[in-house]
């Protein structure tokens, strides 16, 4: 089977620093992959990279959804590449990167079906609860201006169906009591929670949560799981996850990726990494390895 | 005790530096004297009634109400579906529409004034409110509307009617302009940009003298009504409209006019500013204003909303220019100075950023005020700096709460419906 993304040889330095070195790995459509790693091994990074927040210096991240041809998608010339003197033989290529330099972006990479939720927590916090699902709804709903200034039916029926679509997201996520609570004064794990909902009402082919379960308390986490399961087997959605709760991840997750200073270590089932010598060394912080 | 005494130390200092060159050296006749004690006791006395104030502040309390504003995070906004009551608004409107027949001549120049305001306000809301895009430069678009009127009357005979939207649509160019270089500035470096953006177009306007008549600015003339001028007799190849209708001339004649179609265009653009706020559009200024990054993960580019919020709010900064021109019958660039940018800027912050009630009660405040206190004339800019602080120390969000829309969740069958496909959500 294809996988949903496959990123080879990711490279990316911040000044001196190599920040992630020639990172390799693949995401199952239909899986749940881990990415688990120390401290500043660079996990956030990768998803920055994946995501379109930072550019990398070099690699390749491709995502397969969608009807693109064997090669998939490739998610980095969104972003736009720098355009290069040779570029000038190929018209049709300058201008597709002159065109991704103007209005190329994460934005973009959302498009195509990759949606994300944050290490420490971004709401918009002075909106309620609803607005800030249907702002994740921005490119299906009727933007036109005219239409919305005039209410147009065919804009009321877009905004209706987007009302629709977040109540769902928002009862999937037993948050449908606070639709017209501002986000900034949920609770901590209603915010978490919120989110995930948010990034969803992106219809995102993959999904990337930045270490959802941290602050929760464990019946939180148990709930947490439960959800990411359900998201998976009934809405098909794939799911990479960053997580620091082992428990958590060895319990739901098909697949893990574990970085450190910024290089993979290992990669397998739960099982395998359980019982990988340098993984644990990685860990405990022992020399080995 | 110490850490006030330090503090006030650090402003009696900052008090010296500032006070030294200026009583510090005095110009008498062509000799410059240096009278050094006398900043060092008025240096002595800042600090002195710093340490004092802010003692006497915190043991009334004030200090307190102070800092506790500042620190609790629970913003006060209210969720609800309507705005002011229908009646408030009724009352509104008849007070509005009854207003030229009470007023005389005088009160109607300014309630005309106020609408101008209410305009620019609502404009600028749109920027710095909504969109969270601080613009100290505001009043170059509403030069660029004035100047478009002025212009295109001096070269071309532009009529009020065209002007109205070519003035929007060149104010709203300029907005875009001026948008895309600072489209990855924030805060304080956007607001230089944009008041250096208001500076230039000034300077452009006062030194382009070939063109724009520079300090002697333009004459412009009055618009008329279906070809009906407001003349005595007709000037503009049209009739005049008292003669058309039969009745004496009146040069009240031209104030009421502008009044209505002034108040119809603020109505309008209201009502647009209303739904605004409902539409993608609106929404998606504000969550920019809320969280860049988390918006552009959504899929939703930041730099056409930003330049949609530029363009828009300088559009309406643009019809006030234009309606600012008709009403002055001449325009020169000492109208457009930083201090109108302020001016507006202040109507917006007083009036709670976003409010749009708010800014309309803040722009009757503001221009309504000082002509009730000519006599005062001399303190206006230091009341309205006054008040602006006293605001951020007991109502920070300005006059009013901003309002969230309420949305009324489908009903509970499909609730049912909804849990039963997820088994166990519900177990909280
Ligand atoms: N924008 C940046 N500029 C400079 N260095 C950065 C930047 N982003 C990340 N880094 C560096 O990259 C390394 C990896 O950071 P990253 O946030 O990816 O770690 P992480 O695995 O997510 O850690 P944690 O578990 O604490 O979240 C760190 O050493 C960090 O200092
Ligand atoms: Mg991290």
């Amino acid at each position: 089977m294809t996988p949903l993304l496959t990123v080879r040889g990711l490279t990316i330095r911040f000044g001196g620093v190599t920040a992630l070195n020639q990172v390799d790995f693949a995401v199952q459509p239909g899986s749940i992959t881990a990415l688990i790693g120390p401290n500043g091994a660079g996990k956030t990074t990768v998803f920055n990279c994946v995501t379109g927040f930072y550019r990398a210096d070099g690699g390749t991240i491709r995502l397969h959804a969608g009807q693109q041809d064997e090669e998939g998608l490739n998610l980095l010339t969104l972003l736009g590449e720098p355009v290069r003197w040779r570029d000038c033989w190929q018209p049709q290529r300058l201008a597709e990167r002159l065109y991704y330099q103007m209005f190329g972006g994460p934005h973009l990479v959302n498009r195509a079906g990759v949606a994300r939720t944050f290490q420490n927590i971004r709401l918009f916090n002075e909106l309620t609860v609803m607005e800030n699902l249907l702002v994740a709804q921005h490119t299906q709903v009727d933007a036109a201006l005219l239409s919305g200034l005039l209410r147009s039916r065919r804009f009321l029926a877009k905004e209706e169906a987007a009302l629709q679509r977040a109540t769902e997201w928002l009862r999937f996520f037993a948050l449908h009591g606070e639709a017209n609570r501002l986000a900034g004064e949920l609770p901590y794990g209603h915010q978490r929670r919120l989110e995930m909902a948010r990034a969803l009402c992106t219809n995102p082919r993959l999904l990337c949560l930045d270490e959802p379960a941290a602050g929760l308390n464990p019946n939180e986490t148990r709930l947490l799981s439960q959800l990411i399961l359900t998201l998976r087997d009934q809405f098909q959605v794939t799911i990479l996850l960053i997580e620091h709760d082992m428990g958590m991840v060895m319990e739901i997750s098909d697949h893990l990726v574990v970085l450190d200073h910024g290089e993979v270590i290992a990669r397998g089932t739960p099982e395998e990494i359980q019982q990988n010598p340098r993984v644990l060394a990685a860990y405990l912080g022992t020399g080995a390895g | 005790m110490w850490a006030r005494w330090w503090m006030a130390c650090r402003v009696g200092a900052i008090a010296l530096l500032l006070l030294a060159p200026m009583v510090g050296a005095v110009l008498s006749g062509y000799q410059i004297e240096t009278h050094w004690q006398r900043p060092l006791w008025l240096a002595l006395a800042v600090t002195v009634g710093t340490f004092f104030c802010s003692w006497l502040l915190q043991h009334i309390g004030w200090f307190d109400r102070f800092g506790g504003r500042a620190a609790s995070s629970t913003p006060a906004v209210t969720i609800g579906q309507s705005g002011p009551r229908p009646l408030w608004i009724l009352l509104a409107m008849a007070l509005a529409i009854a207003l030229p027949f009470v007023v005389g001549k005088y009160g109607m120049s300014v309630a005309i004034l106020a609408l101008i305001y209410i305009l620019l306000g609502l404009g600028l809301n749109i920027v710095v409110g909504l969109a969270g895009l601080l613009d100290l430069g505001f009043v170059a678009f509403y030069a660029v509307g004035a100047y478009t009127y002025a212009l295109g009357y001096h070269y071309w005979q532009l009529s009020f009617w065209l002007a109205l939207p070519l003035g929007a649509l060149l104010a709203g160019l300029f907005g875009m302009v001026l948008g895309f270089p600072v489209l990855r500035l924030h805060g304080d470096y956007l607001a230089i940009v944009t008041l250096g953006f208001g500076e230039i177009i000034r300077l452009v306007l006062n030194n382009w003298v070939a063109v724009t008549g520079g300090p002697n600015g333009v004459s412009v003339v009055f618009p008329t009504l279906f070809g009906l001028e407001f003349n005595r007799r007709a000037k503009q190849g049209g009739t005049p409209i008292h003669e058309f209708f039969g009745i004496s001339y009146s040069s009240d004649h031209r104030a009421i006019f502008l009044y209505f179609l002034l108040l119809a265009v603020v109505g309008l653009l209201i009502i647009m500013v209303i739904r605004l706020k409902r539409m993608p559009i609106g929404r998606a200024w504000e969550a920019l204003r809320e969280n860049e990054v988390a918006c552009r993960s959504l899929g939703i580019h930041h730099v056409t909303v930003k330049l949609s919020a530029f363009g828009l709010g300088a559009m309406v900064g643009g019809i006030g220019g234009v309606f600012f021109a008709a009403l002055q019958g001449f325009v020169n660039p000492s109208s457009f100075t930083f201090f109108e940018s302020a001016y507006i800027l202040a109507i917006v912050v007083l009036g709670g950023m976003g409010s749009t009630t708010g800014v309309i009660a803040a722009a009757m405040v503001l221009t309504v005020l000082p002509e009730l206190l000519r006599d005062f004339s001399d303190y206006r800019v230091l009341s309205v700096g006054i008040a602006m602080v006293l605001m951020m120390v007991w109502r920070p969000r300005g006059l009013r709460q901003r309002r969230r829309p309420f949305f009324a969740l489908p009903t509970a069958a499909e609730e049912n419906r909804a849990a039963a496909l997820v088994p166990g959500v519900d177990g909280r």
